[in-house]
This record gives C-alpha cells, sequence and structure tokens, in this order.
C-alpha cells in the first residue's frame, strides 16, 4: 500500500507517495534525486548510505523512508554553501586526499562531521573509533583519518594546514 | 523486502491494540536487527508497528535504588547520558560498545533486548544488574526475561515499556568483540551488591546466563585471582567459525578477571 512520507531534505520540505517498504536511501536517491549518498553493502556494515536525521548520523539503508517523516534530514548535497564553497571537512578531505575511489566518501564524510559536532577536538584514536561504521575498501583510512583531524579544527574555526604529503 | 502494511502509532494502548488485529505484526524499535532481516527476506510479517513516535516508551530517570530506562531509549542515549554515568556508569559504557556510531543512534533497548541475540550486549547488563523488565501488562524478573536462543519469556502482543536497572556497589562489563559486527563473541558483567556478586555472561552460550562458580569466588574474595580455580564449562557453549567453544569458555574467565578488574 503506498503511504506519503514528507521530511525536510537540506532545508527543503518535500513528499512523496512511496510504497511503506521503501528505505530511505531509496527515497533519497531514486525519488528526491539526490544519489550523493551511495548503495553499497546494503548489510549495515559499510556506511557509503549515511545521512543525517534529526541532527544525528544514521544508516539510511536500514532506516525505512516513514520512520523518517517528520524530519529534517541532511544529505552531503546538503553540506556545501549555497555559492558552492565546500564544508570544512569536505575541503579537509580534498587537501589531505582523503580518498582514493570516492565511493565511500559520501558516508566518510557525514560520519566525520557528526562525530567532530559532538567531540569538537577529537584524538586520532577517537576519530578511527568514530569511523567504526564507516569502511573504505581502497583501505585509505590514513589519510582518512588525518583530514578528519584537519577537519575538526577547521571547524572550529583554525586555518587548515596544508597537507605534509 | 517483501510489502508490508506500516503503522505509528502514538500510545502504548494504541501499539497494543494494533498488535492484536493483524494476523502477523511485528514489532519496530530501531530496525538494526529487523530491517536488515527483512531485506535479505528472512521475515515477512504482515505489519511493522513503528514504537518511535511514544512518548511513554522514551527517557532514562533515577527511580527507587536504580534508573529506569524507556524501552525505544536509544544505545547512544544511554551512553551520553549524564544520568547513566552518574549512577551506573558500567552501563553507559556497555552502550558505547555496541555496533557503531550510526547503530548506537538507531538501536533501542526494548529491541535489544526482545530480540534476545546470543550475543548482544544489553542482556548481560540486565541479569546482573537485577533488572526489572516492565510491560503493558506486568513485571519480569530480568533473572527469567532471557529463557533461550532469541527467546524471551514475553507473551503474544506484550510489549516492553521500560527496564529498571538497580544501582550496584560497583559493576564492570568485559567484551571480547567480533572485529566486524562488534557483537559480543563473549561479554562479561561484574555486579557487585553488598555481599552479593553477580557474573552474568553473553555471547558464549545460545542465551545470557549466571557464572555460578566465579560468582561464588568472588563472593568469597572479589579478586581476579580468586577466579583462578572457578571455570566455565565448554559443554552446550556456541561454536562459529568466530571462535570453538573451548576458546568461548576461555574467554569467559578472562573477561570476567577485566571486569573485575576494572570494578577497582
Amino acid at each position: 500500500m503506498p503511504c506519503t512520507v514528507s521530511m525536510t531534505v537540506n532545508g527543503k520540505a518535500v513528499s512523496r507517495e512511496v510504497e511503506e517498504r521503501t528505505l530511505l536511501v531509496t527515497f533519497l536517491r531514486d525519488q528526491i534525486g539526490l544519489t550523493g549518498t551511495h548503495v553499497s553493502c546494503d548489510t549495515s556494515q559499510c556506511g557509503a548510505c549515511v545521512v543525517h536525521v534529526d541532527g544525528r548520523s544514521v544508516k539510511s539503508c536500514t532506516m525505512l523512508a516513514a520512520q523518517a517523516d517528520g524530519a529534517a534530514v541532511t544529505t552531503i548535497e546538503g553540506l556545501a554553501a549555497a555559492d558552492g564553497t565546500l564544508h570544512p571537512m569536505q575541503a579537509a578531505f580534498r587537501e589531505h586526499h582523503g580518498l582514493q575511489c570516492g565511493f565511500c566518501t559520501p558516508g566518510m564524510v557525514m560520519s566525520a562531521v557528526d562525530l567532530v559536532t559532538a567531540n569538537p577536538s577529537p584524538s586520532e584514536h577517537e576519530v578511527r573509533e568514530g569511523l567504526e561504521g564507516n569502511i573504505c575498501r581502497c583501505t585509505g583510512y590514513h589519510n582518512i583519518v588525518k583530514a578528519v583531524m584537519a577537519g575538526a579544527e577547521a571547524m572550529q574555526g583554525g586555518t587548515m594546514k596544508a597537507a605534509a604529503e | 523486502m517483501y510489502a508490508f502494511t506500516y503503522h505509528r502509532p502514538k500510545s502504548v494502548a494504541d501499539a497494543v491494540s494494533l498488535l492484536g488485529q493483524f494476523e502477523d505484526p511485528k514489532l519496530l524499535g530501531g530496525g538494526q536487527t529487523l530491517l536488515p532481516t527483512l531485506k535479505q527476506r528472512l521475515a515477512r510479517p504482515s505489519d511493522l508497528i513503528d514504537l518511535g513516535q511514544i512518548p511513554e516508551l522514551q527517557g532514562i530517570r533515577e527511580e527507587a535504588g536504580g534508573l529506569t530506562v524507556g524501552a525505544f531509549t536509544r544505545h547512544a542515549e544511554v551512553a551520553h547520558s549524564d544520568v547513566v554515568k552518574r549512577v551506573i556508569p558500567a552501563l553507559a559504557s556497555l552502550a558505547e560498545g555496541i555496533g557503531d556510531r550510526q547503530v548506537r543512534n538507531m538501536g533501542t533497548l526494548g529491541g535489544s533486548i526482545c530480540n534476545a541475540d546470543p550475543s548482544a550486549d544489553y542482556p548481560a547488563a540486565v541479569v546482573a544488574l537485577k533488572a526489572t523488565v516492565r510491560t503493558d501488562r506486568r513485571e519480569i524478573a530480568g533473572d527469567d526475561f532471557f529463557t533461550g536462543m532469541f527467546e524471551t519469556a514475553l507473551e503474544p502482543g506484550e510489549i516492553v515499556t521500560a527496564v529498571h536497572f538497580q544501582k550496584p556497589d560497583k559493576a564492570a562489563y568485559a567484551k571480547f568483540r567480533n572485529p566486524a559486527s562488534r557483537y559480543a563473541i563473549v561479554g562479561v558483567f561484574v555486579a557487585v551488591f553488598g555481599s552479593e556478586v553477580r557474573v552474568a555472561v553473553t555471547g558464549a552460550g545460545p542465551s545470557v546466563f549466571r557464572a555460578d562458580d566465579m560468582e561464588t569466588a568472588l563472593s568469597q574474595d572479589f579478586r581476579a585471582d580468586a577466579l583462578n580455580g572457578a571455570s566455565v564449562s565448554a559443554a552446550g557453549l556456541n561454536a562459529d567459525i568466530h571462535a570453538s567453544a573451548d576458546y568461548r569458555a576461555h574467554l569467559v574467565r578472562v573477561m570476567a578477571r577485566r571486569a573485575v578488574e576494572a570494578c577497582g
């Protein structure tokens, strides 16, 4: 049976009639057209589909769109400023080459922003622990962690140090 | 995922009434186990009843010598709660070790204990902390709640509303986790109430259990070395690709030692 699901996505109110079994990630990609949120493992392990629902990072492949009815959702497309200026965390991933193939990157960035919002100055250990729900198949964790540390500093208003390598 | 009808009741009474109306309904907590199960088509409920919009199932409060945690309280809320950290810090640290950050942001206490996964963390706390499981119709002692692998004492149509945990003098949870799933291969919760010591073991057997010999040894001498003579038999313990029954039996003692040491 179809149901109407309404939510705010990246600040914009959206409403669609969908099947009740529709996952949030399917809703965002197929109904709203925001394909920055990726589907990878589809078994709640990899974190490529991480978005924020009412400010909390969640795996959108393991949540029904109906569960997010009435919620405020932020996807990777909602991070940059309207003029295209990258969010400090996105800029840090670029500066520190926190990606190889880039497939896990949207989820990594969304998890990192949530992590740093809760803990503005995380230690390297806390960053690694905070990213446990995100898997990089290229195993590029070293630079991802560096990027998150730099992004955390930049989110606090610090200037980003240039990458050393 | 097979099709189902989705419901979002606003009260426990409405949820109970919905449960009675359909052929094969399922309650939806945070969905971190149920949704993957549905996606693999391992279950085919006719109706999903989402408990996420019921205020009376949420929240944490200090009450009667312990803590009462609403069934729909998410793991992250327990982990970060100042009240939990003050009254039963071991419970906050157990919640902080469940799954990953995103799972903790969705998963709920009620969902975890009602699913009764043999490797889940919360069952160890329910048993060790002499908890009382409150439902829409009665109270169930934590010792009686878990009845087997994925089995609980709940009746059909019964809804867990909250869990009351007793405040111990000291307590700690030590877990040897699967590095991929972060479920407990073995988790041991040690809690001290006066002269009584409770040792609850999860992950090792088909369901959470108390390690009687260890409790006896620790109530006479609360030191990690007191566990040298106490062991858990490997007979009947779980064996899978991650750990044999013998290895799990060994881990029970190692985790129990670590928990005792962490109690300080």
